[in-house]
């Protein structure tokens, strides 16, 4: 799964002036030298319409541009290859001025025609991008296919025009997605299938080497539209590694950063150390973690049942399951969502409620019932805690262990009672309230195979939802997050989850990296922004 | 000779087949579904139908094989699902971290494993022996990644006699092939511990002794070509295990072999994958018997191949 995050507010404007304001890299900054990132997983592809995944997210963000960005370090919004924007006053027609002069890494410049372009490819079935469905509010996107969208218009070589069929809120975060990237015709059609592995982009590194299974070396790319970054001349990315050996490489001084964290049979001993400490940058994580209770198998179809397991489990016992490494949730946002709602208790630990409640219901004696979980750790272990507050009710709840392909299928056929969401949890696309809601509490999701394992379905909820979004005003921004907390409370209400806690972000690095703390906890490129991050020496 | 070889391969082609129809009727009723990974959590149920039309994976059962087939025997293993790379080309690049891992990781089991079981049979019963017999026992049965681990540990993060990890060099192959070697050579003592002591009842044995021969003589010349038949076939059993990926060792030590590639693939249901590397396993477990059954005539004469 995917994994990307954030911490701060959305951003909105109307025009280019009230945008954040862009970011001065680190004066003390060194240009030159090369660092060494690890990864257990292998890197799938550096396609920006394909890739999807923790390793690559990252990878793609410094291979390639969007018309939007982030200012590094945050979640707020600043203009990439577009150099101002505007929108119209209802809100659905989206006019980019593209910045002159940016080169793709093989030389040829980058204009309007290549913007249309890579929108009609991410949007054409036959790319089989996992993105394409962020782009559904472009008009013409039902129709998306060999002809292209018809939303996407070139005005001029240096002007695009995108046409929506609905007001969107979160358009200018969608354009921001890698999904979004600019790519050059001409390279795609060369590589065809293989465009993954031989990616050619606009950002501020070009991958220079491949060696499938064993390494990847990223190389400055010395025209780089932004003046001055990046630092590094390259990034040493070494796939297959283990994290535990990883983090002894780091102690040995061969690795800076391990892309996979800090293992958590290490947590303990690395914390206690304060040289090491020292080197741990902690930060938020826009991600929930939640027990889904299926509303169409008894007695979860029950809310005074549903209630009463929300109020059953131990949540601070859970986080201490993995080193205290998260906050326990009250609701499904996390509290550095906007959106989040302040104060809101959710339900409290109470196994004594919890048994009066599940006794109205008429199941004094409890029932069996079967939880899913991943079969990664530490997920079964935080299964085996739920099992035991559940018991504490009289519920006993069997865990089915698997693999996490078959705990989705499981999920998506509606098959299963309860799920531990664990290692395929939802963390945000883009640091907007609506990302958390559509495909995993909305009507949409609870279709056959959908990620909405509750099945859960509010109409009322979902038309305040659909209104929440076409608020696209800045104006309207704070009246836009009081509605979406709303919808939150109002799903907590009739208890689909159990949001159970939201994971913090912890990344180790090595003693010659610099830059501020913020850039090695970056909402959007994790584990680092490789485009503003240096070494000392 | 020939006859026999036709006769073989024409059996290990049957095997494969087998091998591929059931594999690829394993997954195809498995409960995980490949398109969804592909379509991602947001995708409409509508383009994972379209994608589902794209991979021809709303075909019935016989249909798909019989693609799949059709492009096998054209050398065509397709493309990896989430990857879109050719798997062929995935294989091909792990393949010579494997086989060279192989290599070193069998010789280690076998100088190890024959040493210690030759010793133990010719002090059978002592204290000798039971020592030998308790560690392989050990050795065979101690986790994977504990033991890796602890070797990485010790002489590469401590000592600092070998790289942590990687791949390209003499050096960063000594690790991880004398892990599997150790963890591998319990087998290996045991079945020649026994074969040996088999071989050295028999009235050959006697003979040569009676004739007055060297005690090493007697063993290295007379005993153990006799004794090692059982094992040259465990040899080849052997080599179809690490064809098929060591997922562990290759983990730790970061060794870019094929069970790394595989394990990521069956995570994620990427199917022409892993039928890829089931194939390439396969076909590795059936030319490594045939080899064994091939070399086995020419250490034991007494042996026909018909």
């Amino acid at each position: 799964m995917k994994k990307l995050l954030a911490s701060t507010a959305v951003m909105l404007a109307l025009s280019l002036p009230a945008l954040a304001q862009d970011y001065t890299p680190d004066p003390a900054a060194k240009a030159g030298g090369s660092i060494t990132i690890t990864y257990k997983d292998d890197v799938a592809t550096l396609d920006p319409a394909i890739g999807y995944d923790w390793q690559n997210w990252s990878m793609i963000k410094s291979l390639f541009d969007g018309l939007m960005d982030y200012v590094p370090g945050t979640t707020e919004l600043r203009p990439g290859l577009a150099e101002s924007y505007e929108i119209s006053p209802d809100g659905l027609t989206y006019t980019f001025k593209l910045r002159a002069g940016v080169k793709f890494h093989n030389g040829r410049e980058m204009t309007a025609e290549d913007v249309k372009y890579s929108l009609d490819r991410v949007t054409n079935p036959a790319t089989q991008s996992p993105g394409a469905g962020f782009f559904g509010a472009i008009a013409g996107f039902d129709a998306a296919g060999e002809g292209g969208l018809s939303g996407v218009e070139v005005v001029d070589p240096l002007t695009v025009k995108i046409t929506l069929s609905r007001p969107d809120a979160t358009f200018l975060h969608v354009m921001a997605l890698n999904f979004a990237s600019v790519v050059p015709k001409e390279a795609v059609d060369e590589a065809g299938a293989d465009f993954g592995k031989k990616p050619v982009g606009t950002g501020a590194f070009k991958l220079a080497e491949w060696t499938l299974g064993q390494r990847l070396v990223f190389e400055k790319n010395a025209d780089y539209w932004r003046a001055g970054v990046p630092f590094l001349d390259s990034v040493v990315f070494e796939v297959g590694q283990e994290p535990v050996v990883a983090l002894l490489r780091l102690q040995n001084g061969e690795v800076d950063v391990p892309g996979d964290g800090i293992p958590p049979a290490k947590f303990t001993e690395v914390m206690g150390d304060p040289a090491q400490a020292a080197r741990v940058v902690q930060g938020g994580q826009l991600h929930t973690g939640y027990i889904t209770l299926n509303v169409g198998i008894a007695p979860f179809d029950k809310l005074e049942v549903r209630k009463a397991v929300n109020m059953a489990i131990n949540k601070e016992r859970i986080t201490q399951i993995i080193n205290g490494r998260a906050v326990p949730a009250t609701q499904p946002l996390p509290p550095s969502m906007p959106g989040y709602t302040e104060g809101y208790a959710g339900y409290a630990y109470d196994p004594e409620g919890a048994k009066a409640l599940l006794a109205e219901a008429g199941l004094a004696d409890g029932f069996e019932t079967d939880l899913y979980v991943m079969n990664t750790d530490p997920n079964p272990r935080i299964a085996q805690a739920i099992q035991q507050d559940l018991a504490a009710i009289g519920i006993t709840a069997n865990i089915q262990n698997l693999a996490q392909a078959n705990v989705i299928e499981a999920g998506g056929a509606g098959t299963a009672p309860m799920i531990w969401s664990g290692g395929m949890g939802w963390i945000a696309d883009f640091p907007d309230p609506s990302n958390f809601y559509g495909p995993i509490l909305g009507c949409a999701g609870a279709a056959e195979g959908g990620w909405n394992w509750s099945k859960f379905c509010d109409e009322a909820l979902d038309a305040k939802a659909i209104e929440a979004d076409s608020m696209f005003d800045p104006a309207q921004a704070a009246d836009r997050l009081k509605l979406w907390s709303d919808v939150y409370v109002g799903v907590m209400e009739q208890a689909p989850w159990i949001p159970v806690f939201n994971e913090e972000r912890y990344t180790m690095k090595s003693e010659r990296m610099g830059g501020e703390d913020a850039l090695y906890v970056d909402p959007v490129s994790i584990p680092v922004n490789y485009d503003y991050v240096w070494v000392k020496q | 000779m020939a006859a026999y070889l036709l006769r073989r391969l024409i059996q290990s082609a049957l095997i494969l087949l087998g091998v591929s129809f059931i594999t690829f009727f394993l997954l195809y009723v498995l409960p995980a579904d490949p398109v969804r990974q592909i379509a991602g959590r947001s995708a409409t149920a509508e383009t994972v139908e379209n994608i589902r039309q794209q991979l021809g994976l709303d075909k019935p059962f016989i249909v798909q094989y019989a693609r799949y087939l059709g492009g096998l025997v054209q050398g065509d293993m397709g493309r990896s699902y989430l990857q879109k790379t050719e798997v062929a080309e995935l294989i091909w690049s792990r393949l010579p971290a494997t086989l060279l891992l192989m290599f070193g990781a069998i010789l280690c089991e076998l100088v190890l494993g024959l040493t210690m079981g030759i010793i133990a049979a010719l002090w059978r019963g002592r204290a000798v022996d039971q020592v030998l017999m308790v560690t392989s026992f050990v050795t065979v049965s101690a986790p994977q990644f504990v033991v890796s681990l602890l070797l990485l540990y010790v002489f590469a993060v401590k000592l600092g006699w070998f790289p942590i990890g990687g791949y390209g060099t003499f050096a960063h192959l000594v690790l991880p092939a004398v892990t599997l070697g150790i963890l591998g050579s319990g087998w290996y003592s045991r079945m020649m511990r026994s074969s040996m002591i088999d071989v050295l009842r028999a009235d050959y044995i006697r003979t040569a002794r009676a004739k007055g021969l060297g005690r090493a003589r007697i063993v290295l010349r007379h005993a153990l070509p006799n004794a090692i038949l059982p094992v040259i076939a465990m040899i080849g059993i052997d080599i179809g295990i690490f064809m098929g990926g060591i997922v562990v060792v290759e983990s730790v030590f970061g060794w870019p072999g094929i069970g790394q590639l595989a394990w990521q693939a069956i995570q994620r249901v990427d199917i022409p994958i892993i039928m890829g590397v089931t194939l390439v396993s396969a076909f590795a477990i059936v030319l490594g018997n045939l080899l064994a059954d091939l070399v086995a005539p020419w250490i034991d004469p007494r042996i026909k191949l018909r």
